[in-house]
């Protein structure tokens, strides 16, 4: 059992999310940042889709009731255990009653803690993860409060590992993503298209895990902004009638009636997912033979990360 | 990653009819790399897993089975009844929204009970159903100004179109009454109750019995009837 001392701003448990259900309007959820979240559970030894926590801006502050091995993982963060300074990336042991605290981001936004064997809340429609907005999954389909307890899955302590220097993550100031153009790319003027991928966009504070808001040139529709409402994929930019894009992420509605210029390819959706309020977005068109070539890079070098997935413990 | 099949420009029981087509023959023939499906009024939105499908594979696969996908591949939809309190104090622009067409209050009631509604997709909020079949004769634009908060249950038209908001959310559909049945309950086995292509009928009921069913609700002691 870990009990939750000081959750933060908003920190939920997650794990890769639910699948099969946008067609009754309930959005997969899951990490921002999957490549974080799933480094953070090989480095506890735990498959890649245990359930762990994801903190925005703050991470929490914990004690364990048992011995477990953390990782923390994501966003660049301060960690301590029991006040003295601990390394984030790497299999962290504790001891029953030490106290981790996971401090404020100095870069990027979302912060993972996993946890030897996974956190055991009930799988709702197959999945731990958390939709805030729909109340489902997680504890109690909300984020974490002050003295939560979350049971763990019975796991042995795994062998000390860590991320090879190089895979860490670089958090930049202004963050390219890819797009693939379209569906409706053809509602926007030359001019307004140029706009968009000229840039920059700065990243506003009332984004959440649902979509990221942008600020910055308007993009001009050629002829309205309305279209005949249909499915919203992960990244989807939607343009409304302000010219201000948002892409719409883990969280999002399944449907709208906005148009949509592009479409962030999902190996940029976690760097989007770290850019803080503030800092600045550019897109650059790629067409799809472009986009899978870069997904296939993306999953190879994933698929390798932190010497690679754990071989799944039995089922709990 | 997803791809999007358009099979028309347009809101209409046809288009809408084979996008739900193509998605049951998704289903019921499988097509490697699908993960999921979206359907909306005009198009269907397919995930797929890249490393488990070639993309130009997958849309010559789309292609033939989206040529398959007529109005006569589906199998028989379910038919929905759910209670409806046409109460002023629930449906709350019932009086406005008579008023306007220049209809009795129980006039508009038995015109709008008396349809029956299609189920185009689901969507929006989570269990949110966008129907068709409105009468001609109690059609509405949407109101002006926009809810900031509309009632879970709430029953709203707006144009050709007929919602049901499953969750409390802004919204700017005309409110004809409320049902105390849970579109989306996220503490139930399945948290949605409608699916794309139900057909859906309302039987008015009173406040008296708004009020019982609403406490069977809450105790999880009420099945609505599915035929």
């Amino acid at each position: 059992m870990i009990r939750i001392l000081d959750p933060g701003p908003q920190t939920t448990v997650q794990d890769l999310g639910r699948v099969g259900q946008l067609r009754y309007g309930i959005p997969p959820s899951g990490p921002m940042d999957v490549r974080s979240f799933v480094i953070a559970n090989r480095l506890v030894g735990n498959a890649d889709g245990a359930a762990g926590l994801e903190a925005t801006l703050i991470g929490p502050r914990f004690t364990v009731e048992a011995a477990c091995a953390v990782a923390v993982t994501g966003a660049e963060t301060p960690v301590t255990i029991n006040g003295h300074d601990a390394e984030p990336w790497t299999t962290l042991a504790l001891s029953p009653g030490d106290t981790v605290r996971v401090a404020a981001a100095r870069a990027g936004v979302r912060v993972y803690v996993a946890f030897s064997g996974g956190l055991d809340v009930p799988p709702v429609l197959g999945s731990r993860a958390t939709y805030l907005r729909g109340r489902l999954g997680g504890l109690e389909g909300r984020s974490l409060k002050r003295d939560d307890g979350l049971p763990l899955l019975p796991a042995p302590i795994p062998a000390r590992r860590r991320l090879a220097p190089a895979e860490l993550p670089a958090f930049e100031t202004e963050t390219e993503v890819r797009v693939v153009l379209g569906p409706q790319a053809d509602r926007f003027t030359a001019e307004g298209l140029a706009a968009f991928l000229d840039g920059p966009y700065e990243m506003l504070p009332q984004s959440d895990r649902m979509g990221a808001r942008l600020k910055g040139p308007r993009i001009a529709h050629a002829r309205g902004h309305d279209i005949i409402s249909d499915g919203i994929a992960l990244g989807s930019i939607q343009v409304p009638g302000d010219g201000q894009p948002i892409v719409l992420l883990v969280d999002r509605q399944s449907t709208g009636g906005y148009t949509k210029i592009a479409t962030v390819g999902s190996f940029d959706i976690g760097r989007l997912g770290q850019v803080k309020p503030g800092q600045q977005v550019r897109f650059r068109a790629v067409d799809v033979a472009e986009a899978h070539r870069l997904r296939r890079a993306w999953e190879t070098l994933l698929a390798g990360a932190a010497g690679g997935p754990v071989a799944a413990a039995p089922a709990a | 990653m997803a791809l999007c099949v358009e099979l028309g420009d347009e809101i209409s029981a046809e288009v809408n009819t084979r996008v739900r087509a193509l998605e049951y023959l998704i289903q019921t023939k499988g097509l490697p790399g699908v993960v999921e499906t979206v359907p909306s009024f005009r198009s269907l939105l397919v995930y797929y897993e890249p490393s488990r499908t070639a993309y130009e594979a997958l849309c010559a696969g789309l292609g033939e089975l989206a040529r398959q996908a007529t109005t006569a591949t589906l199998p028989p939809a379910r038919l929905v009844e759910l209670p409806c309190c046409y109460d002023p104090e629930l449906g709350l622009d019932l009086v406005a929204a008579a008023e306007r067409l220049g209809l009795a209050v129980d006039e508009l009631v038995r015109l709008h009970a008396g349809a029956e509604y299609l189920v185009y997709f689901v969507g929006f909020t989570p269990g949110l159903p966008y129907m068709a079949g409105v009468p001609e004769r109690i059609r509405l634009p949407r109101l002006e100004t926009p809810r900031v908060k509309v009632p879970a249950g709430s029953v709203g038209l707006g144009g050709a179109q007929y919602c049901i908001y499953s969750v409390e959310s802004p919204g700017g559909y005309w409110l004809l009454g409320r049902t105390p049945v849970r579109l989306y309950d996220p503490e139930a086995s399945e948290p949605t109750l409608l699916r794309p292509g139900d057909r859906v009928r309302m039987r008015p009921i009173d406040r008296a019995e708004y009020d019982a069913i609403a406490a069977r609700v809450a105790a999880r002691a009420y099945t609505p009837v599915i035929a």
